[in-house]
């Protein structure tokens, strides 16, 4: 008989903020990258930024990898219905975007005709050929999806902040272990 | 002496082998660079070429090819923008690329080397270009390719001669068909 799952691992804990913190990155990156005057600097911009977005996919892999074998603690007990599946259904959401913003750009470059090289040194496949008008239409699918995410992140941020703040659970102490209510007492 | 000049003349047209023009549908001209590590190919949508070529006497044999800059396309139109600048090619002083053999040597079966002189953006180097010949019913396929530095040609001047965003080595890719006969 297996234990009830009461927290999250550490290996979950890390790959939750190393993506969190790539996300960060990310965005305003990508959005300050695309306003730039073409320059060295801006080409290497775009490199990291497709670097970073490949890796963001890869540590996203590896979580769903681990979270199949150490299944994520249920929502908070004592939540009503609607919450609790507002959660699920964002937490969901969320790993099905930090999967599709990489996968979206990385078809984006390819369809714009500048294949992904991780790092300059790993060629991505390219699985589209170079076409004008569907890497304008992935360029859009890339910034919806990434405005979707930056709205599920804000959501997500707010809801963490609200358990700890005004419902004083335990449920940002699982994510942020120095503010865990249980050991802190 | 006018009489000879026009002798000569005629005699020169009638005994030179044929220049030949070029298939341009089946031809091309492809510039490969990278950049941070990534290929990055832009094609010369215009050029024109004269071939004058036998295989069983490749030293008579002559090529001259014209390429077109402003025709240079690396499927962005920003980048397109950016090339044609002074930095890069300065399409608007250098509108042309040439190359002109000098000598045409076997190299092996079906292979020769071309020496010549290439010229870009006004900066004329010698360059010898392997080439792979086929003929296809009438036409001659030629097809190779010429690895250059683009910093010899000036290519990406200022701040873009920093090699570690474009790299230095440019390959020039080839494949000259010639017209039906």
């Amino acid at each position: 008989m297996s234990l009830p799952t009461i927290g999250y691992t550490r290996t979950a804990i890390a790959l939750h903020w190393l993506i969190a913190l790539l996300i960060f990155s990310l965005f305003p990156l990508g959005i300050t990258m695309a306003d730039l005057p073409f320059s060295p600097g801006r080409l290497k911009l775009y490199s990291y930024h497709k670097w970073l977005g490949v890796t963001v996919f890869l540590l996203a892999v590896a979580r769903l990898a681990w979270r199949l074998g150490h299944p994520a603690p249920p929502p908070s007990a004592g939540l009503p219905a609607w919450q609790r599946i507002a959660s699920v259904a964002t937490h969901h959401l969320l790993y099905v975007l930090i999967l599709a913003v990489p996968i979206s750009g990385w078809l984006m470059s390819s369809a714009k005709g500048f294949q992904t090289v991780y790092l300059g040194i790993i060629p991505l496949p390219d699985l589209l050929t170079k076409d004008k008008a569907t890497g304008d239409a992935l360029l859009l699918v890339h910034q919806i999806l990434n405005f979707t995410l930056g709205a599920l992140v804000i959501t997500h941020l707010t809801a963490a902040l609200k358990h700890y703040f005004v419902d004083r659970d335990e449920v940002l102490g699982r994510m942020i272990p120095m503010l865990d209510r249980k050991t802190a007492k | 002496m006018k009489r000879i000049a026009i002798t000569l003349a005629l005699g020169a047209a009638l005994f030179a082998p044929a220049l030949a023009q070029v298939d341009a549908a089946k031809s091309s001209v492809i510039a490969v660079s990278k950049q941070m590590g990534v290929p990055v190919e832009g094609k010369f949508r215009r050029f024109s070429a004269q071939v004058s070529f036998d295989p069983a006497k490749p030293s008579d044999g002559k090529a001259s090819i014209e390429i077109d800059i402003a025709s240079f396309d690396l499927g962005d139109a920003d980048f397109n923008r950016e090339t044609a600048k002074k930095e890069w090619f300065d399409a608007a002083k250098y509108p042309k690329a040439t190359f002109v053999t000098s000598a045409i040597r076997p190299a092996g079966a079906g292979r020769f080397e071309a020496a010549g002189k290439l010229t870009i953006k006004g900066k004329p180097l010698d360059v010898v270009a392997p080439v792979a010949f086929k003929a296809e019913g009438s036409q001659q396929v030629f097809e190779g390719v010429l690895p250059i530095k683009r910093l010899q040609f000036n290519i990406g001047e200022g701040e873009w001669k920093d090699t570690s965003t474009v790299a230095d080595d440019v390959q020039i890719k080839f494949r000259i068909v010639t017209a039906k006969k």
